[in-house]
């Protein structure tokens, strides 16, 4: 064990292992997050807190992973380097571990334009397999950047990020196999809706052998509506839902919709866990965490092991 | 280049209020070639504010004059016996222009009639794109000649973000997604092993970040 991460437990004893999504509050809202946390306790092995995710200003994830941890989750503290030098970056990482959070998430992060604060500086002083490699420096070797030693190195189990749908589409695998040389543990995908494409990406992964080294979670988003499908297909940089999907939930009364989503999340997981490689799921229930059990009961997922 | 913009008029117009007779001073280098800051654009800049200032009953006088180059103070020298002529001058240079300008002659209020934009070429007459940041250590030879720092939105140095899709940047389907360029690039050169390989983060201090720059040749300092 490199850690004492309970993600990693999970996932050394083979467990098929899911995480999800809480995205933090507009605010400082304590109890609107915990409620959101209420409705994972249990039915998850580890929760992503969101780092200020598409560039919208929200309660600081390592706020709301100490918040979550009390409440008796596992926290993945999703870590975006747009906003924080390497000076701050490393310092979260530090109070992050303090507070008892054993997993981070190393990503880049959306583009300042897309949030409520388009005039913001994009710091990118790191991108996120550089971060990867900080975070694995800390905790293997006891450095920080440029190689000064540390008290008390934090030992976080490390997570990257993998968009099998972006372009260059051959090159993205490669990409993949610099996070796991940088350091990480295990990978959390863009949402997949494209099975074909994603078995595809899957079996590059394979090849390169990188599927013996890193843990790669699917990343799962059920769809709640017609709307919805079309403005992730259209909106979105970088996701992929197929036309037949779309068509799909469009033949379906719009009251019938959210369950007709569901259904497709629970199939896809079905899909993914036949591939080869493929460690656990990562659900990103947007703003839709109360669904959360039933898509893993009805996914054969409810219940978490013990470790 | 230096690239640069000119002002919206209304805000030149406005730093100009209270003033009375002021030399408009373009420059010859690169804001002439970019076509915001020479000759011409002194003469276009001039009438504009003349006319504007005679409708509100408040005339402007100005001196028109073009030198050289702004940044260099053989030819800042050159409008010395003006200076006591005016009581501001409206300078059309890039920022260093402006400032070696307002460095040479102290008790002259400056302003810049420009936005400084970039570093950059001109694809076509009046189409101009930004090509560096000026970060200080060139990483072009590893990147096919194209620039991560300049041409990615994040500037990110070990390939693109989830956001590139059909060669495009997630910030603007008209953007082209930097990485998808230099990918392409290496690519076509038999060169995506440099691709492979990890960047470690950069040393911004010979960017901005180490303070404001300087490069001297010793053997012209005798």
């Amino acid at each position: 064990m490199k850690t004492e991460s309970r993600l990693e437990k999970v996932l050394a004893a083979g467990h098929f292992a899911v995480t999800a999504e809480c995205g933090p509050p507009k605010g400082a809202d304590v109890a609107a997050l915990q409620a959101k946390g209420k409705h994972l306790l249990g039915c998850v092995d580890a929760v992503n807190v969101t780092d200020n995710q598409t560039a919208i200003v929200r309660m600081s994830s390592v706020a709301a992973c100490a918040i979550l941890k009390g409440m008796g989750h596992e926290p993945v503290l999703q870590m975006v380097t747009r906003d924080r030098n390497r000076i701050a970056l490393q310092s979260d990482l530090f109070g992050a571990y303090g507070l008892g959070v054993r997993n981070v998430l190393c990503l880049t992060g959306d583009h300042q334009c897309f949030g409520n604060q388009k005039e913001a500086v994009g710091v990118f002083d790191l991108d996120s397999i550089q971060l990867v490699k900080t975070v694995r420096d800390m905790r293997d070797n006891g450095k920080i950047i440029g190689g000064e030693e540390i008290q008390g190195p934090p030992k976080f189990f490390i997570g990257a990020a993998a968009n099998p749908f972006a372009d260059p589409h051959w090159w993205r695998v490669v990409r993949l196999g610099k996070k796991v040389e940088a350091g990480a543990d295990f990978i959390q995908t863009q949402c997949v809706f494209n099975l074909d494409r994603f078995g595809e990406f899957m079996g590059q992964a394979r090849d390169m052998g990188l599927t013996e080294s890193v843990k790669i979670f699917a990343g799962i988003t059920p769809i709640k509506n017609v709307g919805m499908a079309r403005y992730m297909a259209n909106k979105v940089a970088g996701m992929d839902v197929p036309e037949e999907l779309i068509k799909r939930m469009a033949g379906v009364p719009k009251e019938k919709q959210p369950a007709e989503g569901i259904k497709i999340a629970v199939e896809t997981i079905q899909q993914v866990r036949e591939m080869e490689g493929i460690a656990g799921i990562h659900l990103m229930a947007i703003e839709w965490e109360a669904r959360v059990p039933e898509i893993l009961e009805a996914a054969g997922l409810s219940k978490r092991p013990e470790v | 280049m230096v690239v640069g913009e000119r002002k919206p008029f209304d805000e030149i117009k406005k730093t100009l209020e209270g003033h009375k007779k002021v030399l408009v001073l373009g420059c010859g280098g690169c804001v002439t070639v970019c076509l915001t800051g020479g000759h011409d654009a002194v003469q276009v800049l001039s009438s504009q504010l003349r006319m504007a200032r005679d409708n509100e009953g408040s005339p402007l006088e100005i001196i028109e004059k073009t030198v050289e180059r702004q940044c260099d103070p053989e030819y800042v020298e050159e409008v010395a016996a003006l200076i006591p002529e005016v009581d501001a001058v409206l300078s059309m240079a890039c920022g260093a222009g402006v400032q070696f300008m307002a460095e040479r002659y102290t008790t002259t209020p400056l302003y810049p009639a420009l936005n400084t934009t970039f570093v950059g070429g001109s694809v076509k007459e009046g189409y101009y794109v930004e090509r560096c940041q000026t970060c200080g250590e060139c990483k072009l030879a590893y990147t096919g000649g194209i620039c991560p720092i300049a041409r990615c939105s994040k500037s990110l140095l070990n390939g693109p973000c989830g956001g590139s899709t059909k060669g495009k940047c997630e910030i603007d389907p008209e953007v082209p997604c930097g990485w998808q360029l230099i990918v392409d690039r290496l690519e076509a050169l038999g060169q995506m092993d440099r691709y492979e390989e990890i960047n470690m983060a950069c040393d911004w201090r010979t960017n901005r970040d180490g303070g404001p720059r300087k490069m001297i040749r010793e053997d012209f300092q005798r």
